[in-house]
């Protein structure tokens, strides 16, 4: 068994799919979604994690790949930007899981590790700097 | 021993000034001992990296066909203030983009400002011009919508009323739902810390008596060769200051100004505050000279040294009760957590330790090469000066 983050672009005619359910019922996955925003007859973004054996998860990107969904494996709908994040340390106490924390002492570094992130979006409201977004 | 600027900038010009940065300068004398490193070392560089409100720019934009007498003016629609002349306008860091609807809905998000508009600007972006006047004669045309850049304006001179400020508060939360403040975002009932001080590496606390720096100080401003100009607005020097004559609270400040044209983008940054507003963060560099041994010995001044007061920003800031909870030195609040009652509340900071260190270096390397040299100051900034309150004293008749 594997587990696999992926992100979700739902385009307008994709957003009335039960795309989930199907993943669940036909290819044995165990999902779990860390935030969801459909909005019918719009658009949609879903960000979760699956966990399978590796031929379900390949078999069940293929089955994405057959609709008309954008997917992002391993990219999580909140970005870091290095560039961007000034180094000050503000978000670290708000960040529930240590994915955001100082990883040198001395110089006072940051860093983002994407798999301790569960998407709360603390870190949004918290970075003065703009360093942290979500794509939605 | 003494030596003079004039020594020092010699030596830098000749490319064999001794300078280090203010986190290297504390080891060095240890091992070296106080008179010996006073003579070796010439400059010691010191640098902050932090949100400082009270900054902003002139910018001249030059004349338009027919001409124009600006009276209103806003940049990517941030409102500029005009009373100043035709075609020159300020440029305030904690500007709001006109339409934000601030904490209308509490808390607000404060996404673009003033702040913002003078990153952009140092960063090269294009901006748009929007512009009112009621027209005069020798001023006909009464409305101007266009995009420029940095490179299109005749000046843009970042002039900061207040920078540096020498120490400043802790804040904490007492109360039992969270608040929003210019020092972040705290926890109810105390579940977090906030400082924003670079310690150590901190122009004022390293020079605590501004034997150094003064009015006509050259200073680098964000990659650009500027210099303090004046007092800063609300510079406190009366103050309560630990034995080693550092200040224990927000006390001494700058008023800086350096041309934005020779600015790095990575050291102006536009910052939003969420339920508080924008502001600007910048990268200061100071340089010290080693005229003698006790300027030395106060640039050795370690975070451990240095004092800072826990404020409860939900009553006693604003109420200004005075009220003091705790005092710890900035080792401990750097190291993440700290001890307050009996429970560990963790600290994180608003300024960036790790790029006032990176521009102690730049300064460093600037010195050495010999293209930074230091200016001696013309006035020295007051020592016994407090500051007042404003008394609100009812309507005049």
């Amino acid at each position: 068994m594997i587990t696999k983050k992926i992100y979700l672009y739902f385009p307008k005619s994709e957003t009335e799919k039960p795309i989930v359910y199907r993943l669940v019922k036909e290819f044995d996955l165990i999902v779990n979604i860390f935030r969801a925003k459909v909005t019918p007859e719009e658009e949609g973004y879903l960000s979760l994690e699956v966990t399978g054996t590796e031929e379900n998860i390949d078999r069940a990107f293929a089955f994405l790949g057959g609709f008309d969904v954008v997917i992002q494996a391993g990219n999580k709908s909140v970005r870091w930007d290095e560039g961007r994040c000034a180094q000050c340390g503000a978000c670290v106490v708000h960040c529930p899981t240590g994915a955001l924390s100082i990883v040198d002492r001395a110089t006072r570094t940051i860093a983002f590790c994407e798999d301790n992130c569960v998407e709360c979006l603390a870190c949004v409201a918290a970075c003065p700097f703009g360093a942290c977004s979500s794509a939605f | 021993m003494i030596k003079t600027y004039a020594e020092i900038n010699k030596k830098i010009e000749s490319g064999k000034a001794v300078v280090l940065t203010a986190e290297e300068v504390i080891d060095y004398v240890d091992k070296r001992g106080l008179e010996a490193a006073a003579k070796e070392v010439d400059v010691v560089t010191t640098a902050t990296f932090g949100p400082m409100c009270s900054s902003g720019c002139f910018l001249n934009f030059g004349h338009s066909t027919p001409k124009m007498r600006i009276s209103e003016a806003w940049i990517n629609d941030v409102s500029a203030y005009c009373g100043v002349a035709a075609v020159d306008v300020y440029m305030g860091a904690t500007q709001l983009r006109h339409n934000d609807p601030a904490n209308m809905y509490h808390p607000g998000e404060f996404r673009y400002g003033g702040g913002h508009v003078i990153e952009d600007l140092v960063a090269g972006k294009k901006l748009q011009l929007f512009g009112l006047s009621y027209g005069t004669d020798d001023y006909p045309r009464r409305e101007i919508r266009t995009l420029f850049d940095i490179h299109d304006l005749n000046q843009a001179i970042m002039v900061n009323p207040r920078n540096c400020y020498q120490n400043y508060n802790v804040a904490i939360n007492a109360s039992d739902k969270r608040i929003y403040t210019y020092l972040g975002i705290l926890k109810a009932r105390m579940r977090n810390m906030t400082y924003c001080s670079a310690g150590q590496l901190s122009p004022l606390l390293n020079d605590p008596f501004y034997e150094t720096i003064g009015v006509g100080t050259s200073i680098w401003l964000a990659g650009a060769r500027g210099m303090v100009y004046a007092q800063g607005t609300q510079h406190s020097s009366l103050v309560e200051r630990g034995d080693n004559g550092v200040p224990v609270e927000g006390s001494g400040t700058l008023a800086l100004t350096a041309n934005m044209k020779e600015m790095l983008p990575e050291f102006v940054r536009g910052t939003s505050f969420k339920g508080y507003g924008v502001s600007l963060a910048l990268g200061v560099g100071i340089p010290i000279p080693i005229l003698n041994p006790e300027i030395l010995r106060r640039t050795t001044v370690r975070d451990r040294e240095i004092i800072a007061c826990v404020i409860d920003y939900s009553v006693d800031y604003p109420e200004k009760t005075g009220k003091i909870l705790a005092r710890y030195n900035y080792e401990q609040l750097r190291s993440g957590e700290v001890d307050l009652n009996g429970k560990k509340v963790p600290v994180t900071s608003l300024s960036s330790y790790n790029k006032a260190l990176k521009i102690c270096e730049l300064l460093k390397a600037e010195i050495k090469a010999g293209s930074f040299l230091l200016s001696e100051p013309s006035q020295r900034l007051p020592l016994n000066q407090g500051m007042k309150p404003l008394n609100i004293t009812g309507p005049v008749r």
